[in-house]
């Protein structure tokens, strides 16, 4: 990729993005109506949202080669916290919003201050850890805020009257679209500025770093709590667009779900794991419905019973990305392209300096 | 009196559990830098296809359960010896590929065992003898709470004595203090990782069968929720050290029965994350690993 191109091919991208509710393009099989049909940009909002989702979480692995497994506790709190100040305390949206930022901000900080004592995987089973004790708080709900298994609907009365209603989905959209940008020019300038480089550091040779005098401990963290604040506002807007909060987040297979997003698309590089987070959530969404589909209920056990399971089909994909595209999708182009041209870019493996 | 015994038997059986999957963990983890995901998945998978096939013979409970345990464990001992020798063993050099391979094949499993038996819960052949009682000063025990204690002990014992006393136990020793050196020796250190693979899935698929014993019932999900608990066993018990991870199993297993008991229920869970962060402030590298 040329330094030129990219930003332009992105404004394109986003004008592309933008316009969409007045198109009325059909893509069969892959969407469930015409692009303006609320069901398709519902579909579309929530593949924005797990787009700078995925972008949030590559900022801490890709970026800083931070491998960990707690990423989703961070969603899950933007927007419980979101959910719960709308519904159950009556504020506004935007208070609201701001309130969940703010305790991400501070749950972030001291839990990545106490898993950043260890480094590596152990690292991972402990992000886990934490992880795991949200999703008993969210499923147990001793404070009985949570709305426990059931999740917790969004009172649509305390929402501004824009995002309410099935005819006003495309709003929804805008705003998932709108949050991808900023989420993207959120970690383009932050892995543009100089903390950016001390990560990439980090990433490549903590000990070296560590070495030059860099107190790697408070430039991860850093990334830490900005990856897990990111993450919180991408919560924040999910609840908006699907009506509520809901448990499933909290579950660690959500969490792996994110590196699986990140792997797929390509680590280390934005659009990379935008395109995962993008695709993973639209295969996701859309092979539950090939699988009711008669081509496939038709065929032999054999065949049907893995071929209805998403998640098979997501897992196995995933392993053959790891093995044969360690660069993930976004190192296609790439590797087409590869022959007699010079290779600029490295195919790299992003984390494989922290363990 | 009596219910704190009932707590200590109810919390040692939990810990036996989270033993038999952390020992592998722990293991692998030592020897190979490997996380292993799929563990949990592959306990599901020795569990069901136990379970499968004690539902395809008669006779009476008791035999039904051997037959799971045996057929269990066969099918967990081959399938995390063939993760090992077709996909890890592939990624020799890259290990976070090896961590994000199992988590793959960790995903794909339990979809399977879902999209194959779906996500009902499964009811597991309990002989009755497991569910009588036996008094223990003052105190009504399950007899099948006492077994589970006791396969988590002997597995124990028979792990400290396979690397004390065994020639692939000393190189599998010998591999999680510095795999460099015991490969610069001359050794083939792969093989030992397909033993330790295999050891750690046949302790799973154990795990799994006694699991379905010890709730009654099996679901696809049962894998990946012991795992979690198992994994802040081995952080706890130090990375490697199998004998730090069955003091780690039994004083999680203990805290977490005693603190849904006089706490709330669900505080358990709770107080294990707490007890991870307390050991990592003040040991980060665990209760018996070597410090990092």
């Amino acid at each position: 990729m040329t330094r030129l191109r990219n930003p332009l091919a992105g404004l394109v991208l986003v004008v592309l993005l933008a316009v969409a509710p007045y198109s009325v393009l059909q893509v069969p099989g892959v969407l469930p109506g015409p692009l303006n049909s609320p069901g398709t940009l519902q579909v579309l909002a929530i593949c924005l949202v797990f787009a700078a989702l995925a972008l949030s979480y590559d900022l801490l692995f890709g970026f800083t080669g931070l491998l960990s497994f707690g990423h989703a506790l961070y969603f899950a709190i933007g927007g419980y916290v979101t959910a719960i100040a709308v519904s159950r305390w009556h504020w506004g949206l935007v208070p609201s919003v701001l309130a969940a930022l703010l305790v991400t901000l501070v749950v972030a900080a001291l839990s990545g201050a106490v898993s950043l004592r260890v480094q590596g995987i152990a690292f991972a089973m402990v992000t886990l850890a934490f992880a795991q004790a949200g999703s008993v708080l969210v499923v147990q709900d001793p404070l009985g805020v949570t709305g426990g298994e059931q999740g917790l609907g969004l009172d649509a009365s305390g929402l501004p009257d824009l995002f309410v209603g099935v005819v006003n989905t495309r709003y929804l959209y805008w705003l998932a679209l709108a949050l991808a940008v900023v989420v993207y020019l959120v970690v383009r300038v932050v892995t543009q500025s100089p903390a950016g480089h001390v990560w990439s550091a980090i990433r490549e040779n903590e000990l070296r770093a560590g070495v030059l005098g860099l107190r790697t401990y408070a430039f991860k963290l850093a990334a830490f709590v900005i990856g897990s604040v990111l993450a919180a506002l991408c919560g924040a807007v999910y609840v908006i667009v699907v009506g509520g909060a809901s448990a499933g987040v909290t579950t660690a297979d959500f969490t792996l779900s994110l590196l699986v997003m990140v792997v797929l698309g390509g680590s280390g590089v934005r659009s990379g794991a935008m395109l995962g987070g993008f695709a993973y959530m639209l295969l996701d969404q859309r092979l539950g419905s090939l699988a009711g589909a008669q081509s496939i209920s038709a065929l032999p056990a054999v065949l049907e019973v893995p071929l209805s399971q998403p998640l098979f089909l997501l897992g196995v994909l995933f392993v053959l990305v790891v093995m044969f595209l360690p660069g993930g999708l976004a190192s296609l182009p790439r590797l087409l392209r590869r022959g007699g041209a010079r290779e600029r870019g490295r195919v790299r493996e992003p984390g494989a300096e922290a363990v | 009196m009596s219910t704190v015994i009932v707590l200590a038997f109810t919390g040692l059986g939990l810990g036996a559990l989270y033993f038999l999957i952390a020992s592998g963990l722990s293991l692998i983890f030592g020897l190979m830098h490997v996380l292993n995901f799929a563990h949990g998945a592959i306990l599901g998978v020795g569990a069901y296809v136990g379970w499968w096939a004690a539902s395809h013979v008669g006779g009476g409970p008791g035999l039904r359960l051997l037959l799971a345990v045996l057929v269990g464990m066969a099918t967990s001992t081959v399938l995390a010896a063939l993760l090992e020798l077709v996909l890890v063993r592939r990624l020799y050099d890259r290990e976070i590929a090896q961590v994000l391979v199992t988590v793959g094949v960790g995903l794909a499993l339990v979809a399977l065992l879902q999209g194959i038996w779906g996500t009902d819960p499964r009811s597991y052949p309990v002989p009755g003898w497991m569910r009588e009682t036996i008094h223990v000063g003052g105190a009504a025990i399950p007899q099948g709470r006492i077994v589970v204690i006791v396969v988590g002990a002997l597995v124990l014992a028979a792990f400290v004595l396979f690397l004390r006393h065994t020639r692939y136990g000393l190189i599998v020793r010998a591999g999680v203090e510095n795999r460099a050196m015991v490969t610069a020796l001359g050794i083939d250190v792969r093989r030992a990782f397909t033993l330790v693979f295999a050891l750690g899935g046949a302790a799973a698929g154990l795990a799994g069968a006694l699991a379905g014993a010890y709730f009654g019932t099996v679901t696809p999900q049962l894998g990946s929720s012991l795992l979690i608990y198992a994994f802040i066993v081995v952080v706890i018990g130090g990375l490697g050290s199998v004998t730090g991870s069955a003091i780690a199993a039994v004083l999680v297993g203990l805290l977490q029965q005693f603190t849904n008991y006089y706490a709330a229920s669900g505080l358990g869970d709770l107080s294990v994350v707490l007890l991870l962060a307390v050991v990592l402030l003040l040991r980060p590298q665990g209760l018996l690993g070597r410090p990092v």
